[in-house]
């Protein structure tokens, strides 16, 4: 294959990589003056990159001998991160210009491009090594952007905070990598799984390669922040400006997501039966430890931290079925995951007091129903949505998971899922109860809510109402299609 | 047999030099060891014919790591009127490692020159044929283009983050203006006066 080809297969990363250099020169040179003019060419770099999936780089297999796949998983978890980092870049100058300061910088849109590369690079990664700088790229991308704010003391504790656990959370990574590189004798994850799978004559797998495999999901664990890697979520995302915040909750954990999902099914397929074992008891505990964690929450970013650490649990309920339907669920979820944090980042974006100052408690949002019923409304729906209340499309989402895993036969992971997941209804609808039926509180102002922004609202909101359900043919499919691409 | 003395000793010193390194009470002390310890892991490299290694850690572990580290050293609040007056006590000390390393590269050219250590088992055995600095830039260059292409663009943010986080505009400051000074030429910037007897220059 020439290299032509390879390059083709590549394109999203290749349009991202050289338009986020092009826009840093841009940035340079324009200051901060240029910043809503790199974000909305970002934002059009990222639909380039989205429309190059079409092409070879969304079904031409494997590029780079192996390196890199461009398959139809890849092309769906990557049409979810443009989507998430383009929201979370729209999302960020009209909250940055607010907060005063120098905080408003065209480096903004960039590092986001540049993470974007490297999620692309994570969902597509073919090898142990894809993998890594892959995953470092990102990682690195977003250290930066949690400590953006640079004045605010919380935004520079939460990207140390991020930096010091994300680094320990590589170096975990990188040992199980490198024991697997050593009893398996390669990087590949087609090599990988040959070597995962038991031979006949040896039936004994060699105990390296199940230590290799804990570390690793040790590693991609912290990466999606299930517990008992969570510890470092409500603090980061306390601390990380909100748009920020929003990114963290969509675009890496679509990424991180894909990867652990890839890894799983691709290179550690046949040893099923070691990862389903930690796969299931994160799921769980994060199920339970982000329904309980989030109760005794006051501030609104540290209830929808715990609200991911919860919703990832769901998610992972789908990838320990191992099945085609539990990785179509796994993406369903995601996909639907997306849309309904982000509508809640965007309301809490809303949130402001009469000198534009951004209010992150709950209480604060009392009586929201009668100052502004339609954001109350759109608010108690994702809550609704998130906590999978019927007619709201989060229903379908924990569904899709809940039957692949019965259909693979775990009724009790499934039954325990259901049942944990009604712990987590509670303190979804104590925020529906405080905007319905709580004494009002002062109202947010209306100055500066920015037409673009409510329009996406307004998007978030109907992909997440009943509405919603019309799409299930073609997601279905879509995730299905995407699914069989690992097996 | 130059291999295995030279391998204990160099082995000898990463170990002695490596605690030294964490007990040893002056943080600049800290960083010499630690430099002695890098230099003697390059010699063990060497005997491996991981020569591409060795030179990594010389000339980045050595080259640009510990200064980084010792820069940061120096920072801190050390009395350096007391470390002078030591270092007349501690030459002796300072002669006898410079003295240890010049017999360690001896040693380690004769062991090169007798061939490397054979490691009983190896996975993925070199070519003999190919200097292995050679053939990881085959590698790097062909089959790992795309990951290398990619650990620049990590680099790149690393760059760009540590900007960010750290510029900040100072107004008020005096900044060079090189082409203004370029720029300026003898009869802008001085004037003749001839001041009358008695009256003295007035500015």
């Amino acid at each position: 294959m020439g290299y032509a080809a390879n390059l083709a297969m590549t394109l999203p990363e290749v349009i991202l990589g050289v338009g986020a250099v092009l826009l840093m020169m841009v940035s340079a040179w324009g200051g901060p003056g240029s910043t809503r003019a790199v974000s909305w060419t970002s934002v059009v770099v990222l639909l380039g990159a989205g429309v190059a999936l079409l092409g070879p780089a969304g079904s031409g297999g494997a590029a780079f001998q192996g390196l890199y796949r461009a398959d139809a998983f890849a092309a769906f978890a990557k049409v979810l991160i443009y989507l998430a980092t383009a929201v979370s870049i729209i999302l960020a100058p009209g909250f940055f210009e607010r907060t005063a300061g120098d905080d408003l910088r065209p480096e903004y849109p960039v590092l986001m491009l540049l993470s974007a590369t490297g999620m692309g690079m994570m969902v597509s990664a073919g090898d142990l090594l894809t993998l890594y700088v892959g995953l470092e790229l990102q990682s690195l991308a977003a250290y930066v952007l949690a400590s953006f704010v640079r004045r605010d003391l919380r935004s520079t504790e939460a990207g140390l905070k991020y930096f010091v656990l994300g680094a320990l959370a590589s170096g975990i990574l990188l040992y199980g990598v490198s024991l697997v590189y050593g009893f398996s004798g390669t990087t590949m994850f087609d090599g990988i799984a040959s070597a995962y799978a038991v031979d006949v004559d040896a039936p004994v797998r060699s105990l390296g390669l199940t230590f290799g495999l804990v570390f690793v999901f040790a590693g991609l664990a912290f990466k999606i922040a299930a517990v008992p890697f969570h510890m470092w979520t409500p603090d980061v995302y306390e601390g990380a400006p909100t748009p920020v915040t929003a990114f963290f909750a969509s675009a890496p954990k679509v990424a991180a997501m894909g990867l652990a999902v890839r890894v799983a099914i691709e290179a550690m397929g046949p040893a099923l039966g070691e990862w389903r074992q930690i796969v299931i008891f994160a799921a769980l505990a994060s199920i339970v430890l982000g329904a309980v964690g989030a109760i005794g929450q006051s501030n609104v970013k540290r209830l929808l931290a715990y609200s991911s650490i919860n919703n990832v649990g769901f998610a992972l309920i789908g990838l320990a079925a191992g099945t085609p339907e539990g990785v179509a669920g796994v993406m369903t979820y995601m996909a639907i995951y997306v849309a309904m944090t982000l509508g809640c980042f965007l309301v809490v974006l809303r949130m402001r007091d009469e000198s534009g100052q951004p209010v992150e408690t709950i209480a604060s949002l009392s009586g929201l129903s009668r100052s502004r019923p339609g954001l109350a409304a759109a608010m108690a729906m994702f809550m609704f949505s998130l906590a999978g209340i019927p007619p709201l499309f989060g229903f379908y989402a924990k569904f899709a998971v809940f039957d692949a895993a019965v259909r693979a036969g775990l009724f009790p992971l499934a039954a325990v899922g259901i049942a944990a997941s009604v712990i987590g209804a509670y303190y979804y609808l104590r925020v529906v109860k405080t905007m319905y039926f709580d004494d009002p509180a002062p109202e947010y102002t209306r100055e500066g809510n920015g037409a673009v922004e409510g329009g996406l609202i307004a998007v978030a909101a109907v992909i997440v109402s009943p509405l919603g359900y019309l799409s299930i043919p073609l997601l279905a499919a879509w995730s299905m299609a995407a699914a069989q691409a690992l097996f | 047999m130059i291999q295995a003395i030279a391998f204990y000793l160099f082995a000898a010193v990463v170990i002695l030099s490596g605690a030294m390194t964490i007990s040893s009470r002056n943080p600049v002390h800290s960083v010499m060891w630690l430099i002695l310890a890098f230099f003697n892991a390059a010699g063990l490299m060497v005997l491996v014919g991981a020569e591409f290694i060795a030179m990594l850690l010389v000339i980045v572990y050595v080259g640009a790591v510990a200064v980084l580290f010792l820069f940061v050293v120096m920072m801190m609040d050390i009395d350096f009127t007391q470390l002078r007056t030591e270092v007349v006590r501690y030459a002796a000390i300072g002669l006898g490692l410079g003295g240890l390393l010049a017999v360690e590269v001896m040693i380690a050219a004769f062991a090169w020159n007798e061939g490397k250590v054979d490691l009983a088992r190896r996975a993925a055995p070199i070519d003999a044929t190919v200097p292995n600095i050679q053939a990881l830039g085959q590698l790097l260059y062909s089959r790992y283009l795309f990951l290398f292409e990619a650990a620049g663009f990590v680099l790149l943010v690393a760059m760009i983050g540590a900007i960010v986080l750290t510029h900040r505009e100072r107004p008020g400051t005096r900044a060079q203006k090189v082409a203004r000074q370029v720029a300026r030429r003898p009869q802008d910037a001085t004037r003749n006066v001839k001041p009358a007897i008695g009256q003295g220059v007035e500015l």
